[in-house]
């Protein structure tokens, strides 16, 4: 009986490949892209002023009203902002580490350094904002304690703080994937660099910025997308300021189909930068 | 490679106040979590430990876990079943759509929290009239799990090719028994590596969990995020989180030790 079933299904590959698209394939299409759909048609919606429930059909007053407000701007642009920074400082603190950890250490302390930077990615989301909570608060954090001496002050919570918080969040992110690069990377390129007279600065930036831009890119990804879509961070470090995400998340309750309108804005970002990252051809080469 | 002794040392120090940016603040919370006073403040004044059998005895605490722990194995299971099916047909077969399913599988973890919460709390409750529960957690959760078993069992599936299963074949076993007893079998790894990822990933999950949770259902982060501001709570708060520090050491041991595939367990 199973011999026959096997047999059978041995012979015909649709049914095969039917067999295994169906469940994840209804599961996306249906559930995720379905419920995705529904979203963004909400937000030509309207919303009853009495009741509060929604009023379908198509409108773009939300639309209207996203742009004509300049709060709203001025949100989106703080937002793309503070994600524009992580991204930078990321890329800033994690060069020199990927760097040290794939050519400079010892090769029986590389394994130890990736865990000594994997671990945090598995530590909670929450406790690393709290912790930060802990490190930022004036007056009585640790960061006051430790470099006040030297004169330095913690910014307080606000867009600074997020900034910091949103950094340390996705850090690993970015020194993974430059890591991975710098290890596919020849030594040889950078001993011959050096061998015909390049300093050591002349040679990263010219040998090994371009052969890891596509790893670059590649945690750009993380640390952009997940810094524009937060709001936990803000409403923990970012004292009143606001992100995308937290206009969102205020409007789901009273008015869906604005909240909706808002998150087409994350939504277009990360779809032209996708684009643009698909240009570069960095995500081929990766 | 050839790099100038000062070259080394500032590499060598730059790394080290990287290591420190990123163990000062978990060491703060582990140690904040022995500090005697109520509130927080800066050493602390006295250590104790008495906040850790408060919060080992705090009910709250131990039922948010426990629906934590059931979203997460939930979850799991679901992204193991439908990630590995998603990983045969991209890695075996020829179709159409094949471009377009590997995009629709990274999506959920691409686009915002924020905007998968809404997306599906919005279909869950509005368009199909079901009211939130525990198992509108596991779906949102499974539907961001899945692209790590995939990309895990992926990776794997192109690296062993087809000439084993081919030769059991030839051999006279049949499909299911090939599976079995050849395939399964070299797969299992990059499974687990998988399934530890998606069990790490839905238990750490707020955003999509604020959305999707019925009433009176409270994983861990959501507890954590409710007790936050609260500040009779925060002796507690502060042992769960420095819990959950120590024990994200397990993972990275398991991961290290059978990761073969990649460094980062298939999140790239």
């Amino acid at each position: 009986m199973n011999n026959s079933i096997a047999t059978w299904m041995h012979k015909r590959q649709k049914v095969r490949l039917l067999a295994l698209l169906a469940a994840p394939g209804l599961w996306l299409v249906v559930a995720y892209l379905g419920a995705l759909g529904a979203l963004l048609v909400t937000a030509f919606f309207t919303i009853d002023n009495f009741t509060g429930d929604t009023i379908p059909g198509f409108n773009l007053g939300n639309f209207h009203d996203m742009v004509s407000d300049p709060a709203y701007r001025n949100v989106m642009f703080r937002t793309l902002g503070i994600a524009l920074s992580v991204t930078l400082i990321c890329s800033a603190i994690a060069i020199p580490m990927a760097f040290f950890m794939a050519k400079v250490a010892k090769p029986r302390n590389q394994k130890f350094l990736v865990a000594l930077v994997l671990t945090p990615l598995w530590a909670s989301y929450l406790v690393k904002i709290y912790a930060w909570r802990s490190m930022l608060e004036p007056g009585t954090g640790v960061i006051d304690w430790l470099l006040s001496p030297l004169g330095i002050h913690s910014p307080g919570f606000g867009g600074p703080a997020i900034i910091i918080g949103l950094s340390y969040l996705w850090l690993p992110y970015m020194i993974l994937p430059i890591y991975a690069g710098l290890e596919r990377l020849p030594n040889s390129l950078l001993d011959a660099s050096g061998d015909l007279g390049a300093r050591n600065f002349y040679t990263f930036r010219k040998v090994v910025l371009p052969l890891i831009f596509p790893s670059l890119v590649a945690g750009s990804m993380f640390t952009f997308s997940l810094s524009l879509g937060d709001y936990i961070t803000a409403q923990i470090i970012g004292g009143k300021l606001q992100m995308l995400g937290n206009v969102v998340y205020q409007n789901f309750s009273i008015n869906l189909p604005f909240a909706a309108t808002i998150a087409t804005i994350p939504i277009t970002i990360m779809a032209l930068y996708l684009w643009l990252v698909r240009r570069t051809g960095a995500l081929a080469s990766l | 490679m050839t790099l100038s002794n000062r070259a080394r040392y500032a590499l060598a120090s730059l790394m080290g106040v990287g290591l420190a940016f990123i163990y000062i603040p978990l060491s703060v919370v582990v140690i904040n979590s022995f500090n005697a006073s109520r509130t927080f403040s800066w050493p602390p004044t006295g250590l104790s430990l008495k906040w850790w059998s408060k919060a080992i005895a705090n009910t709250g605490v131990r039922q948010a876990l426990g629906w934590s722990v059931a979203a997460g194995l939930s979850a799991t299971a679901i992204a193991l079943l439908l990630g590995t099916c998603l990983a045969f047909a991209v890695s075996r077969y020829e179709f159409f759509g094949k471009e377009v399913i590997s995009l629709l599988v990274v999506l959920p973890i691409s686009l915002p929290g924020v905007v998968t919460g809404i997306a599906l709390s919005n279909a869950f409750t509005k368009q199909l009239g079901i009211s939130t529960s525990l198992l509108t957690v596991i779906i949102g959760h499974a539907t961001f799990c899945i692209v790590v078993v995939y990309n895990n069992a992926l990776a794997r599936l192109r690296r062993m090719g087809t000439s084993l299963q081919e030769a059991s074949m030839d051999l006279g076993a049949n499909g299911f028994t090939t599976f079995r007893l050849i395939t399964l079998p070299n797969l299992a790894s990059a499974l687990f590596a998988g399934g530890l990822l998606a069990f790490g990933l839905s238990f750490d999950e707020i955003v999509v969990t604020t959305f999707t949770a019925g009433p009176g259902i409270q994983t861990l982060p959501i507890w954590i995020y409710d007790n936050l501001f609260r500040p009779n709570q925060a002796p507690v708060v502060n042992v769960v989180a420095a819990t959950l520090v120590v024990f994200s050491l397990i993972p990275i041991y398991l991961s290290q030790w059978l990761s073969q595939d990649s460094t980062s367990g298939g999140r790239f």
